[in-house]
């Protein structure tokens, strides 16, 4: 007879109803007023959103992750100056909110009016136009969210390189492979694997940052929501809208997060122990397991 | 290619070895003839394995001079002085002086085989094909034959060990560096590696073992070094070092390895 847990199963329950009951009141609720939310879901301007937060959110990534991998090198590089200077933009970008980051981005205009091609400190001017002209609002974006997550995504890539045991490289030292080959073939494939989960958050948090950039107008899902509330008022329908889209693109996007853990994770076993007499006793625990759960 | 064979395969000359302000090598002077097993016993902390890893260059040296097959590893001759080579050269010399660790350091995310064949195909420039087929012949000589296309985690230590013992012969070494190849094992695997070892000794492999197996060094030994304290205490052939040891600190160690050993087997 298999032990009972009564509270277990009554606070189930409880959960069930009270979870059943948030949901039914609002599905009932006539202020959410479904019909407006299944109107403006596949509208163009929320649509259009929708992509362009899925623009955002890969290009910021890609910037992200490319920076990243530079700027982990440095942070790990024996040259100080090139690990201090890793160090001061990770504490700078992690240290002020990325909203102040993106406004600071949108209103570069205040702080350098003219963009000049020139000699520095000379009066040579090639060639010169105003900041708005080039750094528009998506740019603004890009730029805020990509030097951000280069920060962020440093440290995870940091963590991984350094959590590769030293005894890896000094074997692929000692069998003639160059820094480089080791790197490549061994230290990375290896980072990779304590890499790739931390970095599906990454993504699935940038996903959701992008709404951000609404308050310089990107473009984005958050933005032509609010753009429509602001024009109609029905402020919480269009953010049961925006509040759905994001859940599916998070959704989507977790998949493959799976399949990259799945591709690294093939070798799991060796890397929680390579000794042998490691997995001998796991294999004894298991056994003494199994004898008592026959009793 | 260096004639090896008309002088010794490993001269160390008066090296020192500086970990910040401890000195763990305080001038060693050794040699090992082409062919021969030297075993290097000694306390830990008497910087026996430090000084194995100054060989291949995965520690650098503070003072002296080593050389492997007629050349220094790691640096050049450079008017009086050595100066430090370009990593790219140390690779190629690392290339024939194998090295196995205690902790066997195979790569968890490479197949048995891969792990056998990576540096050929990568340093060597060996065909696939042609890594595969030594690879095999390694893998069977080790008795390891079906093990090919598992993962490392997926064997016993004393498996892992002699994966990562033909994973260095894969590269034909001139010499093979042993760094206590034996003490991670679980007291039932360390014959295993112990045998391949031997077997690769009587083949005509140099090689420099840094191990507690006094047995081991007994039977299969040249020349037995005893360090301590960073410095070589004694040295000789085995049935006088280990037999009739001269040397306070060589006897006090014995004895304390013996007694070790008794207590080992009365537990078992």
């Amino acid at each position: 007879m298999p032990l009972r847990h009564p509270w277990r199963l009554s606070a189930a329950g409880i959960l069930i109803v009270a979870l059943g009951g948030t949901i039914w009141s609002i599905a009932k609720n006539p202020n959410v007023e479904w019909s407006i939310v299944a109107h403006y879901f596949f509208s163009d301007l929320v649509v259009n959103g929708v992509l362009v937060t899925l623009y955002l959110t890969f290009i910021a990534m890609a910037i992200g992750i490319v920076g990243a991998v530079a700027i982990a090198v440095m942070r790990l590089s024996e040259n100080p100056v090139l690990s201090s200077i890793a160090k001061f933009y990770i504490w700078f970008f992690r240290g002020t909110p990325v909203l102040i980051q993106i406004i600071f981005w949108g209103y570069i205009g205040a702080l350098y009016p003219q963009v000049k091609l020139g000699i520095p400190f000379t009066h040579v001017t090639f060639w010169s136009t105003g900041s708005s002209a080039i750094i528009t609002p998506m740019l603004a974006a890009i730029l805020s969210l990509g030097l951000n997550e280069i920060a962020y995504s440093g440290e995870i890539i940091r963590g991984g390189i350094s959590g590769v045991a030293k005894g890896q490289v000094e074997a692929a030292h000692s069998l003639g492979l160059t820094p480089t080959q080791t790197t490549r073939k061994i230290v990375l494939p290896q980072a990779m694997r304590i890499v790739v989960p931390p970095m599906g958050n990454e993504v699935l948090t940038m996903l959701k940052e992008t709404a951000l950039v609404s308050v310089i107008a990107g473009r984005d899902l958050m933005t032509a929501v609010q753009q429509i509330y602001s024009q109609n008022y029905q402020v919480i329908p269009l953010l049961v809208v925006a509040g759905i889209w994001y859940l599916i693109l998070t959704s989507l996007l977790s998949y493959p997060q799976r399949l990259l853990e799945r591709r690294y994770g093939r070798s799991r076993v060796s890397a929680m122990g390579s000794s042998g007499s490691r997995r001998l006793l796991l294999g004894f625990t298991g056994s003494k397991k199994a004898a008592l759960s026959h009793d | 290619m260096i004639d090896v064979g008309t002088r010794p395969n490993v001269i160390a000359k008066n090296v020192h070895k500086h970990f910040g302000h401890v000195e763990v090598l305080k001038g060693i002077d050794f040699t090992v003839n082409r062919g021969d097993v030297v075993c290097l016993l000694g306390p830990s902390g008497s910087g026996k394995s430090t000084l194995l890893r100054c060989i291949n260059h995965l520690e650098t040296i503070t003072e002296g001079s080593i050389e492997v097959g007629g050349e220094f590893v790691g640096y050049q001759r450079q008017g009086t002085s050595l100066s430090e080579l370009h990593p790219r050269r140390v690779a190629k010399q690392r290339a024939n002086i194998g090295m196995v660790f205690q902790q066997f350091n195979l790569f968890p995310h490479l197949t048995v085989m891969e792990n056998l064949t990576i540096a050929p195909t990568m340093v060597r420039d060996m065909s696939a094909k042609e890594s595969v087929e030594s690879g095999n012949a390694l893998l069977e000589r080790m008795g390891l034959s079906t093990k090919a296309q598992e993962y490392p985690g997926q064997l016993s230590g004393g498996q892992q060990q002699r994966v990562a013992i033909a994973r260095a012969l894969m590269m034909k070494p001139t010499l093979m560096l042993f760094d206590e190849p034996t003490s991670a094992l679980d007291p039932e695997l360390v014959g295993e590696v112990l045998t391949a070892m031997k077997e690769l000794a009587l083949e005509g492999m140099t090689m420099i073992v840094v191990t507690h197996e006094i047995q081991f060094a007994r039977e299969v030994a040249d020349t037995v070094i005893f360090m301590d304290d960073g410095v070589i205490v004694e040295r000789g052939e085995p049935k006088s070092v280990l037999g009739n040891p001269k040397e306070v600190r060589t006897q006090a160690f014995l004895s304390r390895v013996r007694v070790q050993m008794e207590k080992e087997q009365q537990s078992e």
